[in-house]
């Protein structure tokens, strides 16, 4: 058996690098386990010829198809949208895209201001010194003025405009819309020994550059030389408990496939909206014979994962085509209430440039705009690197409903039962999801774009999981309270994407991390009364 | 290595051929191009098993290399949307659209974005100024 640490991490994502670097100054034992490896940016797909083809195969946003061995099944059969994500360090932060807009004030005020969900335990000020330094620590660029926010500025300037950014913002003004270069985590300037964007603009499947703030290259050199041990190729099966109560530690696979035992005096879960619901889930015990820290019943409930309304329109020149990071403009037009329409709450509209030679090829012959034959020529010419689009993110609301459970027959390659999602569209989020196409069909309309079309929801788009364990201050309806904590147990915390009371309509590891940080931020402020 | 035997190699290079023909307008070769179909060959990887099923229902009254074109276009015409020809299709889109000629003849460099990447223009940032003049959007609460 392992040394005993103080602090035991599960997960070294978006979350789990935030926290570990957070409580790093506090020269505790801090221990994370992670069930991936460490990427090697030399092999990102965009050194390769074939770096639009490994989208499909070793890089696959799903895991489903992706299997490789970090890699854990989720049956999501039951979804009309499918789980996405990555286990490496740095976790899904490999993938993302790095737009990273905070949620809004009203966002955690969902209840006293439209009546539905709940409101949070905290507030937008609480977090907002945790954005600024997450801002710091993820490097983010972006433009101060913007006025769908409470003053804020950004260490790096904003993304260029690029043709299709000045031709979407030109479009937004003449409809009289708000609109706004995004916060980005790609580097528009060497920040922090990462080099700046030179637009290799395959951001979504790792940076070859290093210019997109994944954390494994941000919070985790700073906390490994802060002495925290990043243990790899270890996935946690469980969560055990003592007589107490009390978390003890975690039984977990090693990278050989041999089971350990490690114990800890805290424990923090940090492996997102899905993978920790499924670890709570799985740590079942005579005091939890429903999940660990699940008196409440609510571990793996209220799944929201933001329908994305993604439209698309092609104008009549070339514009930046993929030659430019994907998503540089969002407008927050439709973000807040409106009693006019015929939803509550509301989206931004991430907009975006075009898509690689392969992505343009393989998405308009399955809809159909590409033919085959002698046309196939002329067809492709009028639309390589003439698309522009956006994706309205909407607001999904907490629905019990909507939930992770454990699958009863599907296991990971340790032979640990995997997730199994059950969720389904509101008729809140199906009308917003129509008035996001609408208004992007206006604006694609404004901008001169025909031939337009896209997805309604975007399938594979279960990329922000969010609520499985919320937090609140009464322990019959949330998981944690406001600080992180288990109501169940109290040396176990949570700090990812589990935590959201409501998703708000933006994409949220901004969010997560601020979160990640303010926890950690609260047990360095009670250390001597942790478990109090 | 698993691969595709011969005949299903034949009609495969068919069905290429169908879906990407040469063009001498646009100066470029078809799907069937001999390098170009090397390199599908070479890809199939994970797509062997939807490879082989989608031509083996292509080749059920016999080889699709041999069917007259009318009947070749109807048969590949009627599959074009079941699940594996789908996974062909992609693979044959993926190896021509990184063809080096291919690529040239769309105005794109033939090289992986990495260490060169793009360059884009700044744009004009005046445009953003009726939006700064706007008062908060935001709601407080
Ligand atoms: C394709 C894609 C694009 C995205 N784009 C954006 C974007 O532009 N903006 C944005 O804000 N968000 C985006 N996201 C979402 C963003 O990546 C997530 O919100 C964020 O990474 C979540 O952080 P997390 O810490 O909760 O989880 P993760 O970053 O997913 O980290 C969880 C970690 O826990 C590990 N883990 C899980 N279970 C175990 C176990 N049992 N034992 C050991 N380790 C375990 C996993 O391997 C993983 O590394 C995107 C995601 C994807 C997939």
């Amino acid at each position: 058996m392992a040394d005993p640490v103080d602090v035991l991490i599960i997960g070294a994502g978006a979350s789990g690098a935030a926290v570990a670097w957070s409580l790093a100054d506090t020269r505790m034992r801090i221990l994370c386990l992670e069930q991936g490896g460490w990427m090697k940016p030399s092999e990102y797909p965009s050194t390769g010829r074939d770096w639009e083809a490994r989208q499909f195969g070793d890089f696959h946003i799903s895991p489903n198809v992706r299997k490789l061995p970090a890699d854990y099944p989720i049956n999501d059969d039951n979804s009309p949208i499918k789980i996405v994500n990555f286990n490496a360090v740095g976790g899904s932060t490999i993938l993302y895209a790095g737009h990273f807009p905070r949620v809004h004030p009203s966002d955690f005020r969902v209840r006293s201001l439209d009546g539905v969900a709940d409101d949070w335990p905290i507030d937008y000020a609480t977090l907002e010194p945790f954005f600024a330094e997450n801002d710091r620590m993820m490097g983010v660029s972006g433009l101060a003025g913007d006025p769908a926010y409470p003053a804020k500025s950004s260490p790096m300037p904003p993304l260029p405009l690029g043709k299709s950014g000045a031709r979407l913002g030109a479009a937004m003004n003449r409809l009289g819309w708000h609109w706004w270069p995004s916060d980005s985590t790609l580097a528009t300037q060497d920040y922090e020994g990462r080099a700046r964007c030179i637009n290799l603009a395959h951001c979504l499947y790792g940076c070859a550059q290093g210019a997109k703030a994944s954390t494994d290259i941000t919070y985790w050199p700073e906390a490994l030389r802060a002495g925290v041990e990043l243990r790899t190729h270890c996935r946690v099966r469980e969560i055990t408990l003592n007589e107490h109560g009390m978390a003890k530690g975690v039984v977990y696979y090693d990278e050989n496939g041999v089971e350990q035992f490690q114990a800890a005096e805290v424990v923090i879960v940090a492996a997102n909206g899905v993978g920790t619901p499924r670890l709570l889930l799985n740590s079942v015990s005579g005091k939890f014979p429903n999940g660990l820290a699940n008196s409440s019943g609510q571990v793996g409930r209220n799944l929201m994962l933001h329908p994305y309304a993604q439209t698309y329109g092609y104008v009549d020149e070339p514009l930046d085509g993929n030659h430019g990071p994907p998503l540089c403009l969002w407008s927050h037009e439709f973000y807040e209430t409106d009693p006019s329409r015929d939803f509550v709450r509301g989206y931004i509209f991430q907009m975006s440039r075009g898509v690689g030679a392969l992505t343009e090829a393989i998405t308009s012959s399955a809809a159909g705009r590409l033919p085959w034959g002698a046309d196939h020529h002329r067809v492709y010419r009028n639309l390589l690197n003439h698309r522009i689009g956006m994706a309205a993110i909407c607001e999904d609301l907490p629905e019990a409903h909507n939930r992770v459970t454990l699958d009863p027959v599907l296991k990971d390659g340790n032979g640990i039962p995997a997730p199994r999602i059950d969720y389904t569209l509101s008729e809140n989020s199906r009308r917003m999801l129509a008035h996001g196409r609408a208004r992007a069909l206006d604006i694609l309309r404004e901008a001169g774009a025909t031939n337009c079309d896209g997805e309604l929801p975007i399938a594979y788009a279960g990329w922000h999981l969010l609520g499985t364990a919320r937090m609140g201050d009464d322990p019959d309806n949330s998981v944690v309270n406001s600080w992180g904590r288990s109501h169940d147990v109290r040396n176990l915390f949570i700090v990812d994407g589990s935590l959201f009371v409501t998703s708000g309509g933006v994409n949220p590891t901004s969010t997560i991390q601020a979160l990640a940080l303010y926890v950690a931020d609260s047990m360095k402020q009670r250390l001597a009364t942790l478990f109090d | 290595m698993d691969t595709l035997n011969p005949s299903e190699q034949r009609d495969l290079q068919r069905l290429a051929a169908m879906m990407i023909p040469a063009s001498a307008e646009y100066g470029v070769p078809g799907a069937d191009d001999p390098a170009i179909f090397a390199d599908i060959i070479r890809s199939l990887g994970r797509d062997l098993p939807s490879a082989r099923a989608a031509l083996a229902a292509l080749a059920e009254g016999g080889p699709f290399a041999d069917l007259a074109a009318e009947k070749a276009e109807a048969l590949a015409a009627s599959l074009r949307t079941t699940p594996d020809l789908l996974v062909l299709h992609r693979l044959v889109l993926l190896c021509y659209y990184r063809d080096d000629r291919v690529m040239r003849s769309l105005g794109q460099e033939p090289r992986p974005p990495f260490p060169k990447g793009h360059v884009v223009e700044q744009g004009d940032w005046s445009l953003l100024d009726p939006v700064r003049a706007r008062p908060p959007i935001w709601r407080p609460a």
